[in-house]
């Protein structure tokens, strides 16, 4: 039969196994930067996983993307990496019987940590709850938009990443682009996630957010004091979370983070859990205190609190 | 009990504003411009906390620029002339101005015991009666304290935040909600 030594003859010149391998290999080609891009971009494409870097790897780094984003916004950026203070943990105080829901911190942290403007990212989500019901998430209203708060009757909690002692987030990270560092906050290597999102599925806070868009970041509004793991421009397709503001904590003296700084009724307290003198330790000894969700052993180093 | 603690603060404040009173008052009407009598300022042994600028309104400051020239009229009444802005909503039925402006030195404060103080002080007056918020506020859990949080932090006083007169925190209007996921998706 012609017919199929004909059909044999081609199945033996394009098999199955062979179209796929170049299938494949084409896929692959295309994945790769194209031939003629810069070397800053073949750079960021070896590029090893942040706590891998040597110090001279991880200088090299930083003045590529020093380059890259002063290029791209148009002014003097810095991307530093400051390493964790030793002796110390970083632990936040919120102080539920003077908040006033009027969201400064949300827009605060939005111009100090260069978050998207549109697709809008907010690290910080403020709910409106019940005072009747107590804090009681089912209950919360985070789009309220009346012309004056607090409105009566209502009491208002902001949630941000509670930077968890148990981080449920870093644990499913299937590349280990997530971790919590020695001063206790957790932070992402922007250049590593892969974008899978089982980081924010297993944040019980709602805290982690994606760049679903390339970020709509005006360069009059970006903040050029930046961080590799916090507030430094990020690609598209990865997860971004609140840092306790570590471009500005992480030095001596180390400056309060933003939100502690714009609230306007002085609800938001930050501070060295380890320092026995320290306000923190003040707040968690003498005041009424809680941590969200308590029961998921998250251990969170959010506290908060009812001063009265 | 907080109602008797309170109580229990103002019978020995009482009796020390009239012991002032009569103390201050006695001279000054016989001779009515007698200099002021010495009273001693606040000694400055306390801590003392980073603060701004008390808020006064433009030009107000030093009272005395208006005052020197006037006898100090140390009888509880309504304001008809100057200061008519100030409406009193903070327990105005027991105190008037001169519980804590000081009737012969208009440029202080004074305390419940005499001791004059300054301005920048005036921290030291709210906690006379709010002693837990002075406790809270001296340690930085009270009231706003920005700066270094390893380093110089600086205070608020009372007064940047509540006004003195009608020290109730005023509502503010909310930033704007945060964008809905469905008007973000295209």
């Amino acid at each position: 039969m012609p017919n199929e030594g004909t059909r044999d003859a081609h199945a033996h010149r394009m098999s199955r196994r062979k179209m796929m391998k170049g299938v494949a290999a084409v896929l692959g080609a295309m994945a790769l930067p194209a031939k003629d891009a810069p070397a800053s971009v073949w750079e960021s494409f070896f590029q090893k996983n942040f706590r891998e870097l040597s110090p001279e790897e991880l200088k090299g780094v930083l003045a590529r993307l020093e380059k890259e984003y002063s290029e791209k916004y148009k002014k003097a950026v810095t991307v530093r990496a400051n390493p964790p203070i030793e002796g110390l943990l970083f632990g936040y105080g919120l102080d539920l019987s003077r908040c006033i829901g009027c969201r400064r911190c949300v827009y605060a942290c939005v111009g100090e940590n260069n978050q998207s403007r549109d697709p809008q990212i907010h690290w910080i989500r403020v709910l409106q709850l019940n005072k009747e019901r107590g804090v009681d998430l089912e209950d919360a209203e985070q789009y309220y938009n009346p012309a004056k708060v607090p409105e009566k009757g209502h009491f208002y909690m902001p949630v941000q990443c509670q930077q968890c002692e148990h981080p449920p987030c870093t644990k499913v990270c299937p590349v280990q682009a997530t971790w919590k560092e020695r001063d206790g906050i957790t932070v992402v290597d922007y250049n590593w996630c892969i974008g899978c999102r089982y980081c924010m599925a297993a944040c019980p806070y709602g805290a982690r957010h994606f760049n679903w868009k390339k970020a709509g970041l005006p360069p009059a509004e970006m903040n050029p004091d930046t961080h590799y793991l916090g507030n430094r421009p990020r690609p598209i397709g990865v997860v971004e979370k609140c840092t306790f503001c570590v471009q500005r904590v992480r030095n001596t003296p180390g400056r309060y983070t933003a939100c502690v700084e714009i609230c306007p009724v002085g609800a938001r307290k930050f501070g060295n859990l380890l320092d026995p003198e320290g306000e923190m330790r003040y707040i968690i000894e003498n005041k009424r205190v809680f941590i969200l969700k308590e029961d998921l052993n998250t251990r969170p180093k959010f506290y908060y609190f009812y001063a009265t | 009990m907080k109602m008797e603690r309170m109580r229990g603060a103002f019978a020995p404040a009482a009796i020390a504003l009239l012991l002032f009173l009569a103390a201050g008052w006695v001279p000054a009407a016989e001779h009515p411009k007698a200099s002021p009598p010495a009273k001693k300022e606040g000694a400055s042994s306390q801590p003392q906390y980073a603060v701004p600028t008390p808020p006064f309104t433009p030009g107000i400051f030093p009272c005395s620029d208006c005052h020197k020239e006037m006898t100090p009229n140390p009888k509880r009444r309504e304001l008809k002339d100057e200061h008519t802005n100030i409406v009193l909503n903070h327990a105005e039925g027991q105190r008037w101005c001169l519980d804590c402006h000081d009737t012969y030195n208009r440029d202080r404060l004074h305390l419940v015991n005499g001791q004059l103080i300054r301005f920048e002080e005036s921290y030291r007056l709210c906690g006379q009666c709010h002693g837990d918020k002075y406790r809270d506020w001296k340690v930085g859990v009270h009231g706003k304290r920005t700066g270094m949080w390893n380093g110089e932090k600086q205070y608020l006083l009372c007064v940047n935040c509540h006004n003195p007169h009608d020290p109730r925190f005023k509502p503010l209007a909310p930033m704007p909600p945060p964008v809905r996921p469905e008007a973000i998706r295209k």
